[in-house]
């Protein structure tokens, strides 16, 4: 079944949507991510203008992680007070991102911008997520013990210190900051949540207890997607909520269906091939920067606006 | 002997062959599940005086409204392709089809070609191209071939069919990826490549219902609609939720 989409102006089949938003939805609910960094790439390769797909996956990734966020709130593994210092942060990043994306987007330059840095980002992420789970499934193999985190580190030598009750933490509020502001702005040029980059930044950098950081970065997250979702709408006309509801409605049911499959799985196992499709996608779009493309010219609209 | 083939031409009155149009529509509504339309156009030359010399051509077109559009080329920069010239086009139809009875070179002359704007290449607008680039020809090239092969502009030369010197008729498929606005419709006769009647009619392509209020809301109240967006999406993900815990008791 073939549906127009209002503001993309394409029509596309409306199961293929419904079926992405599912299997990105039964990715993102086994291994605990938004899905974000995969869906926009697959809503590149189906022929979404690339301004429409990363507002629009803005939109989406609000349904999903408040969906998301609502569970940790009732087992209380969501630090409120961080949150909000990310969410100060974040919300500045945004604001940083949609200018630098409308800029780049006159000069014709967006699209590199914004695949640039999915390569970047998915390259590293996954290299360094394939390389710590092979290491993990080796350690397990061998029967040793997990390494031990450091407790202390240049980060708390910092100003402006702050106590985080929940996440038992005593640390200056920069840091925070500075890891919300990066994921504001990523999350404004990539459309994404963010959750890959700021998971991990929470765990090693500011040292939060693991319990509490996927809650919390999904807390932050609702907000600063929010706050781009209503950005792109208001300076660019890109939201599509046809769009948007489609594979939020995918996206949804896949999403129980994939934590139902976690479950049954080894973390290593899931990491590990998480980090593969992760690779996989990024593969795919450094190929298509690197080889010459079969039509060198390009059509938009004049100016970008 | 000029005046006399002057003379000659303006004996045949303007009107000694006129065309009567039909359209199988001349409205397009884009609904939710719009994917291409097809227009049926066809007509009859009529006329009160014997069938004239010279042989018939029919040449159908409709343009979509003017868009105006930059052109990029990439090159290679740092091993990987980037976005480098630019060329910024005027105007260009954001869909535009010809279909004709035979060849357009049969048809149409060069000169009729230029004075009526018939051909692809005569609808691109390129005015302040060739000051900002050497190769701005490559450009409207580039334009036209991406455009013919998304289905945008299309040349249908031979795909009208006329009987008896009278009838004709053609279809004309328009794409899915449809842009808003009055579809200009034109006609024209000709007779030795010479344009001896012609006929402008416009095709209305409008998104209506759903697509119509969606696509008004995001363009004059972007704020609201950014808004409603985010409640659907916060309903959604709360929905949800509440729906699978249920199923989880």
């Amino acid at each position: 079944m073939q549906i127009y989409l209002p503001i993309a102006e394409v029509s596309v089949n409306a199961y293929l949507l419904l079926g992405l938003g599912g299997m990105v939805g039964i990715l993102s609910g086994m291994f605990g991510v938004g899905g974000g960094f995969l869906m926009t790439p697959l809503l590149f390769f189906i022929g979404i203008p690339p301004a429409v797909a990363v507002a629009t996956e803005a939109n989406q990734i609000v349904a999903s992680s408040f969906s998301g966020v609502l569970a940790h709130f009732r087992r209380k593994t969501v630090d409120l007070r961080m949150g909000v210092v990310l969410l100060i942060g974040g919300l500045v990043g945004a604001a940083l991102g949609v200018v630098l994306f409308n800029y780049l987007k006159a000069l014709g330059q967006v699209d590199l911008l914004v695949k640039l840095c999915y390569v970047v980002f998915l390259g590293v992420i996954g290299g360094l997520m394939f390389i710590e789970s092979l290491n993990a499934i080796r350690k397990t193999a061998k029967g040793g013990a997990l390494p031990t985190r450091k407790k202390h580190n240049w980060i708390h030598k910092l100003p402006f210190k702050m106590r985080f009750r929940v996440s038992g933490l005593y640390i200056s509020v920069i840091p925070p900051l500075l890891v919300g502001l990066c994921v504001g702005i990523l999350a404004a040029i990539m459309g994404v949540g963010g959750g890959f980059i700021m998971v991990p930044a929470m765990i090693y950098l500011l040292g939060m207890p693991t319990k509490v950081v996927v809650g919390t970065s999904l807390f932050q997250i609702i907000f600063v997607t929010a706050f781009t979702t209503m950005l792109h709408a208001t300076t660019n006309y890109t939201v599509d909520v046809v769009l948007a509801v489609l594979l939020l409605v995918g996206g949804v049911i896949g999403a129980q269906i994939g934590t139902r499959i976690g479950v049954k799985m080894k973390a290593e196992q899931l990491r590990i091939l998480l980090a593969i499709m992760v690779l996989l996608v990024c593969g795919k779009l450094a190929f298509d920067l690197l080889v010459m493309p079969s039509e060198l010219f390009s059509i938009a609209a004049e100016g970008g606006h | 002997m000029r005046w006399l083939i002057a003379l000659l031409f303006l004996a045949i009155p303007a009107t000694a062959e006129e065309v009567v149009l039909g359209l199988s529509q001349n409205e397009v509504a884009i609904t939710t599940s719009f994917d291409g339309s097809e227009i049926f156009v066809f007509g009859a030359v009529k006329r009160e005086a014997p069938i004239p010399e010279g042989k018939l051509g029919v040449i159908v077109t409709i343009a979509g409204p003017p868009v105006a559009v930059t052109v990029r080329r990439k090159e290679r920069r740092f091993g990987i392709w980037v976005n480098t010239d630019g060329v910024d086009i005027d105007g260009a139809p954001s869909y535009y089809a010809v279909a004709t009875s035979s060849t357009l070179g049969d048809v149409l002359s060069v000169r009729e070609n230029l004075r009526h704007k018939v051909s692809i290449p005569s609808m691109i607008q390129a005015v302040g191209a060739p000051n900002a680039v050497l190769d701005a020809s490559a450009y409207v090239n580039a334009l036209i071939r991406i455009q013919e092969a998304a289905g945008s502009f299309q040349l249908l030369e031979g795909k009208v069919v006329v009987d008896d010197e009278t009838l004709f008729r053609t279809r004309i498929q328009l794409p899915a990826a449809l842009t808003e606005g009055a579809y200009e419709t034109r006609i024209f006769l000709t007779r030795d490549g010479a344009v001896v009647a012609d006929y402008t009619t416009t095709i209305d392509v409008r998104k209506v219902g759903l697509e119509r209020w969606l696509y008004s809301l995001s363009r004059n109240q972007p704020a609201l609609y950014g808004l409603m967006s985010l409640a659907i999406a916060i309903f959604a993900g709360w929905g949800a939720s509440a729906a699978f815990s249920l199923l989880r008791q």
